[in-house]
């Protein structure tokens, strides 16, 4: 019998590269022995895609892209076919589940500099997967029908008619109507099910490609290709097969285990991951009192409602968006590790992760004036994250820290002032220490103090 | 500084905003329990004496309402189907929308799913809150929807309610209700109907229990399969967890 498969694999192995792609990508990829808890996500990713493309699959049997008739399939599915009910909740809590595993996986990447040198194209590759991935979560949350459905897209799609010009055809064109209509459910059926996960399928083959050709990165930014023994392998490098396959089953285990708890007792996630509006049938008559996107595209929906006019806000939401494209050509600093860099980067990554999750929060709130508020006073903070990043490339001098520090906090208080009326004007007045607070830190505190002290690196990797 | 501290409570702790947000209505909370068969065909009763001949519930069928109530599909087609249907029909109605929306202004709402829009305890306190209102069609106006077009159907088990205003200004003397202008302060029963208060309460609550499980029917067995998986991913756990500690022995 294991004559019999070694000579099947030797028939393969002179036809199709079948050996030769298990020992690259598995047997004998050697991957750094210290990854840790943030390094689970790479591969949980993997396996939501897969889950989503698979119950996908199962929901196309029974879903009917119609206007009259989209409604009604889903509630079909949660009714009347076999455990339908189990394969929509696995897809819906599929849908957020891969955002929280993206975006922890995305900090994963800022913490430890995977993004930087070689790494580059890893991380082109993984923005546009995010990309790919919210044009995929839109157009999937389309397909219910429900009030939140139709209008939460009714509301992008106007978006793209801010821009001058060509904006209203171009929002024409996407819709194929002049509202959300049957005609728009059809196409964004169609992108939903086929065209985006083909690129999405592409592009991860494209990051695994990438990263299997550099090499992956590791808690301690250390390269361990630097350092091999004279049988060629790294020192510090273990192969992926055996030993990172049974530490990742490990970690999707308790994954699932999360993902269970969510799906059978809290499908709903107290209206984050299914909508209670969404439980209306679409109804282009009426329009709901608040229409809040899913949770993961509010971060970005506040820094969209924090600019007054409506282009400016697309082009900041934008901005928002394309300014991580850049991430490796804003962070100069040759430390990758959060390990070994300055007390004041870390402190600049943590301000980072609470904003994006104030951020996220106000996107869920109707907007008032103290929250529309914070919405700016937050998107502020988001954006100065970058020049934090950017300044902090290397030890700068004191007077290059106070000229950064006061041209930053000109520019703020200018647009207050552009803004500014006497009924806003206290509530302009607290708000404007918060970006205040986060210049002081990031860019006065490393002139008087050695906050900005980064540490050696080591040679070898710590475990 | 006090009120960038409040502004980030507010913010850090979104449930107390949520529910200061949503028009100042506070429900009277339901404790459902969908695994209550009992409470479920006493709901399923109300539901389909008082409700369906107005309401449709279109994603739902009879005998899926049988299987999961414990109901023989004989007991439901003789006491929950009034119309032509078969039990293996959709709970339709016979109204016409067109007719409907001339008789009520409006037609009344599909209610297969009105307990996961709206939510049980919004369900719980908009069936109880039914007063006189001598400017509405059908007498009757609600504190929870208000100039909701519903007459108050379960008016022979409740009774009639009256509001009962109070000024402005007085008693807890919070700012921001309008000067002058009456509050509505409670409501008090002026004619009893055929159960006391807290019969109908209990009535109600079945009602929207039923109401609940009608939403979701697959909750009913959710759970309960959730546990199973759970227990045998504990049990994965272990073993896995092991698998890999034997593995990385040999790696320091």
């Amino acid at each position: 019998m294991g004559r019999m498969l070694a000579g099947l694999l030797g028939w393969v192995d002179a036809r199709f590269p079948l050996s030769k792609l298990w020992n690259e990508h598995l047997a004998e990829y050697y991957a750094p022995k210290n990854f840790n808890f943030w390094y689970f996500f790479g591969s949980l990713a993997l396996l939501v895609l897969v889950i989503q493309i698979v119950t996908g699959i199962f929901l196309t049997m029974h879903y009917k892209p119609d206007a009259e008739l989209a409604f009604g399939s889903v509630e079909y599915i949660m009714r009347d076919v076999d455990w339908g009910w189990l394969i929509r909740y696995m897809h819906s809590t599929g849908a957020s589940a891969f955002f929280v595993v993206v975006y922890l996986h995305m900090f994963r990447a800022l913490l430890y500099g995977s993004y930087k040198k070689p790494r580059e194209l890893i991380w082109l590759f993984g923005m546009f997967i995010y990309l790919a991935l919210m044009a995929e979560a839109f157009m999937g949350y389309l397909l219910p029908w429900g009030q939140m459905s139709y209008w939460g897209a009714q509301v992008i799609v106007n978006l793209f008619g801010a821009i001058p010009g060509f904006g209203p055809d171009l929002a024409l064109w996407l819709r194929g109507d002049f509202v959300i209509s049957d005609a728009t459910l059809n196409r964004f059926f169609a992108l939903h099910v086929i065209a985006v996960p083909l690129v999405l399928v592409f592009l991860v083959i494209a990051h695994i490609m990438a990263l299997h050709e550099v090499g992956s990165n590791n808690p301690d930014g250390v390269e361990i290709k630097k350092l091999k023994g004279d049988d060629g392998i790294p020192l510090d490098g273990i192969p992926f097969h055996p030993y990172y396959t049974v530490k990742d089953i490990v970690g999707v285990v308790v994954f699932l285990f999360v993902f269970a708890v969510v799906m059978f007792f809290v499908p709903e996630m107290g209206g984050y991951f299914l909508e209670h509006a969404n439980f209306i049938p679409a109804d282009p008559l009426t329009t709901p009192e608040h229409i809040a996107p899913v949770w993961y595209f509010t971060p970005f929906y506040t820094v969209l409602r924090a600019v007054p006019d409506p282009f400016g806000g697309v082009v900041a939401m934008g901005l928002a968006v394309a300014i991580l494209f850049v991430l490796p050509w804003i962070d100069r600093n040759p430390i990758k590790s959060v390990r070994y860099r300055s007390v004041l980067h870390k402190t600049n990554l943590i301000l980072f992760a609470v904003v994006f999750i104030i951020l996220g929060i106000l996107g869920t709130k109707p907007a008032t004036a103290e929250l529309g508020e914070m919405a700016v006073r937050f998107s502020e903070a988001y954006f100065l994250f970058f020049i934090a990043m950017w300044f902090s490339s290397t030890r700068r001098s004191a007077k290059f820290g106070i000229t950064t520090a006061v041209v930053l906090l000109g520019i703020v208080t200018l647009y207050d002032l552009s803004r500014v009326n006497p009924e806003t004007q206290s509530l302009v007045l607290y708000g404007w220490f918060i970006p205040a607070a986060y210049i002081f830190v990031m860019f006065l505190l490393p002139v008087f103090t050695s906050l900005d002290e980064e540490k050696v690196v080591p040679e070898r990797v710590t475990s | 500084m006090k009120r960038i501290v409040l502004i980030f409570l507010v913010v850090l702790f979104p449930a107390g905003a949520v529910s200061a947000s949503a028009g100042g209505a506070q429900f009277d909370h339901a404790a459902v329990d969908v695994g209550n068969k009992a409470s479920l065909q006493r709901g399923a009763k109300y539901f389909f004496n008082y409700c369906i001949s107005c309401h449709s519930a279109n994603f739902s069928r009879y005998n899926r309402i049988a299987a999961d109530l414990g109901l023989s599909e004989l007991q439901v087609e003789e006491n929950f189907i009034f119309t032509d249907s078969t039990v293996r029909d959709h709970m339709s109605v016979a109204m016409r929308p067109k007719d409907a929306k001339e008789w009520f202004g409006t037609a009344p709402p599909d209610l297969t799913l009105v307990a996961r829009a709206k939510g049980a305890d919004w369900l719980y306190t908009y069936l109880r809150t039914f007063y006189l209102d001598e400017a509405r069609p059908f007498g009757v106006n609600n504190l929870v929807l208000e100039n909701a077009s519903m007459p108050h159907v379960l008016w022979e088990l409740q009774g009639l309610q009256r509001a009962v205003y109070k000024e402005a200004g007085e008693g807890h003397g919070e700012e921001g209700h309008g000067g002058g202008k009456p509050v509505l302060d409670h409501l008090e029963l002026v004619q009893p109907g055929s159960m006391s208060p807290e019969q109908y309460d209990r009535a109600v609550l079945d009602l929207v229990n039923f109401m609940l499980y009608l939403s979701e029917p697959a909750q009913i067995v959710r759970t309960q399969i959730g546990i199973w998986v759970l227990s045998f991913l504990v049990l994965l756990f272990v073993v896995t967890y092991l698998l890999k500690k034997e593995y990385w022995k040999d790696i320091h």
